[in-house]
């Protein structure tokens, strides 16, 4: 009882403190809106369009708005020293970072949920499987978000934090298959998009929305809880070896 | 566990903290009893933020042992953490809240339920005088007032041990007194405070016993009485002084020491000479001298023989000199 009290309290200073400031509130909702319409505009305007391109946006939305604010809630906090009162607290580093990243978890689903307001107006979303769309949200969000944290702890500023997010968030957008499947790029780069979360994650969401899955679900759902868990224990070990000197 | 740790509020053995090639806390033992205020006092660099880093788990040992009340947490830091608190020589509260909500989010740390957390904030922002500040954003805090809330969030939990690196250091002298004012209040609440500075006379008014840390190794421990002990009979008289129509003084000490047998005199700056003896100063005889040999008396002024003295002698680090860099460093003075 006394864990979950500092974890509650530590996920709720950071929604007050961070995530629910109007600048990252309008970042949240004009950011997925302008990949979206920017797509959408570019795919040549048809409401089918819409669908081929929900997964892409969504995975895109969840990709960004969980690295970017972990640059900001763990590296700053990490510069500014208040991370130490977390670190000087008698929590396992565990759940403390459970605590920190929660926040990015839920901006991160929100956001995710924003290209998905959007296509309700533009699409018939009756087709999308939503017991399995949901649900893959939900990790890829995790996963991104412990992706953000390895990035976050691994860097000693936040500007590092923001273009070291950069070289794995970019590349992704194009390696992945969020918006053009990975048989249609070439041969020697294909091995690269295996090794990124975001693949799995993307294709379980064309599966959800449109049953264009180049792999199994049984194969995607295990491949990013191991990412997950990979990503998160990566971290930890990060924090532990960098930071506790 | 020998029975005589779990008596001790913090044992340390041989321990070692290298960072590369540099040696930052060299093979220290010491122990801190229940309900001590024990200093840890030394020049910057010394090791002082080290041993307390390593002490709360913000470091991790190469070499040695760490019991904190009882508890070995060599290699476990965390089981100990629910009886420490700590301040560290920066005020890292979080800037966007204001000083109330800072205090419940720390006690929040510590598990505890809102209602009880609400009351213990009210109450420290009372005690701390900061009531009228308690919905202002930390942000906005002086930096005296900053130092103060940052010790009442180490508080609010309780703590057996209180560690407090650098209170006082870079804040102005009203809230510098107040905070001493706290520390010495806490002690005598049966809390144990482990306090690092480099203001000698602090640690002489506030600690039980002390402790001089230089290059990382501890060079003496000893309760305050007895430190001070060897310079109580001691006299001491700073003279102030300036040349006369470009008189070359250089030789003064020389001069002084030649004519004055049994006195000791040390030139402190260019116009400051400290003459040190076992009996009485003939104060008239000196300022007489001094003048024939072509200075201006400003001041003759007889000092009380303090921890200084002490410091200087074991360490070989002049006070001032130290107090100086350090207040450079923080940009303030307390």
């Amino acid at each position: 009882m006394k864990r979950w009290i500092a974890f509650w309290n530590i996920l709720s200073k950071d929604m007050r403190t961070y995530y629910l400031k109007p600048p990252n509130i309008s970042w949240g909702i004009i950011f997925p809106l302008a990949w979206t319409g920017m797509f959408f505009i570019k795919s040549g305007s048809k409401p089918e369009d819409m669908l081929t391109l929900l997964p892409g946006v969504v995975t895109v939305a969840i990709l960004f708005g969980t690295t970017s604010m972990l640059a900001v809630t763990i590296t700053f906090e990490k510069m500014n020293r208040s991370f130490e009162r977390l670190l000087l607290a008698p929590l396992p580093l565990s759940l403390l970072m459970l605590a920190k990243t929660t926040g990015a978890i839920i901006f991160g689903i929100a956001n995710a949920f924003v290209p998905v307001i959007l296509a309700l107006f533009l699409a018939d979303l009756s087709v999308v499987n939503w017991g399995i769309f949901v649900p893959t949200v939900i990790l890829l969000a995790i996963v991104s978000t412990f992706l953000g944290l390895l990035i976050a702890v691994a860097a000693k500023k936040v500007f590092e934090a923001q273009t070291f997010s950069n070289f794995f968030r970019f590349p992704m957008m194009f390696l992945c298959g969020l918006f053009f499947p990975l048989s249609r790029l070439p041969v020697f780069i294909r091995p690269l998009s295996y090794i990124a979360p975001v693949t799995y994650g993307a294709d379980i969401l064309h599966g959800a929305v449109s049953s264009t899955n180049a792999m199994p679900y049984a194969l995607d759902f295990p491949v990013l809880v191991a990412f997950g868990l990979l990503l998160f224990a990566a971290s930890l070990w990060q924090i532990q070896r960098q930071w506790i000197l | 566990m020998p029975e005589e740790i779990s008596d001790l509020a913090i044992v340390v053995e041989g321990l070692t903290k290298r960072f590369s090639e540099v040696t930052a806390v060299n093979s220290v033992s010491f122990e801190v009893r229940r309900g001590e205020l024990f200093g840890f006092l030394g020049p910057n660099g010394a090791g002082k933020s080290t041993t307390i880093n390593l002490l709360t788990g913000l470091a991790r040992p190469d070499a040695g042992r760490i019991w904190i009340g009882g508890v070995d947490c060599t290699h476990n830091p965390k089981a100990a953490q629910h009886l420490t608190g700590v301040v560290i020589d920066e005020s890292n509260l979080y800037a966007e809240l204001s000083g109330f909500d800072n205090l419940c989010f720390c006690a929040s740390l510590y598990g505890i339920r809102k209602a009880e957390r609400e009351m213990r904030a009210r109450k420290l922002l009372d005690e701390f005088g900061l009531a009228a500040a308690a919905d202002r954003k930390f942000a906005t805090y002086s930096k005296g007032m900053k130092r103060k809330l940052a010790i009442a969030a180490a508080i609010i939990h309780e703590p057996q041990i209180l560690f407090l690196d650098e209170p006082t250091t870079g804040i102005d002298v009203a809230s510098a007194r107040q905070i001493r004012q706290l520390i010495a209040a806490l002690r005598s609440r049966g809390t144990t405070v482990f306090l690092t500075t480099h203001y000698i006379e602090e640690a002489e008014r506030l600690c039980d016993r002390i402790a001089f840390i230089v290059n990382g190794r501890i060079v003496r421990i000893d309760t305050t009485e007895n430190l001070l002990q060897p310079v109580k009979q001691k006299h001491l008289v700073q003279i102030t002084y300036s040349a006369a129509n470009g008189n070359n003084l250089e030789a003064l000490p020389t001069l002084l020491a030649k004519n004055f047998p049994g006195l000791a005199f040390q030139a402190l700056s260019p116009g400051l000479i400290q003459v040190s003896a076992e009996q009485p100063i003939p104060v008239g005889p000196l300022v007489r001298f001094l003048e024939e040999q072509g200075a201006e008396v400003a001041e003759a002024r007889r000092m009380r023989p303090s921890l200084e003295e002490v410091f200087v002698e074991i360490t070989g680090i002049e006070a001032e000199a130290m107090r100086r860099e350090k207040e450079k460093a923080a940009g303030g003075a307390a």
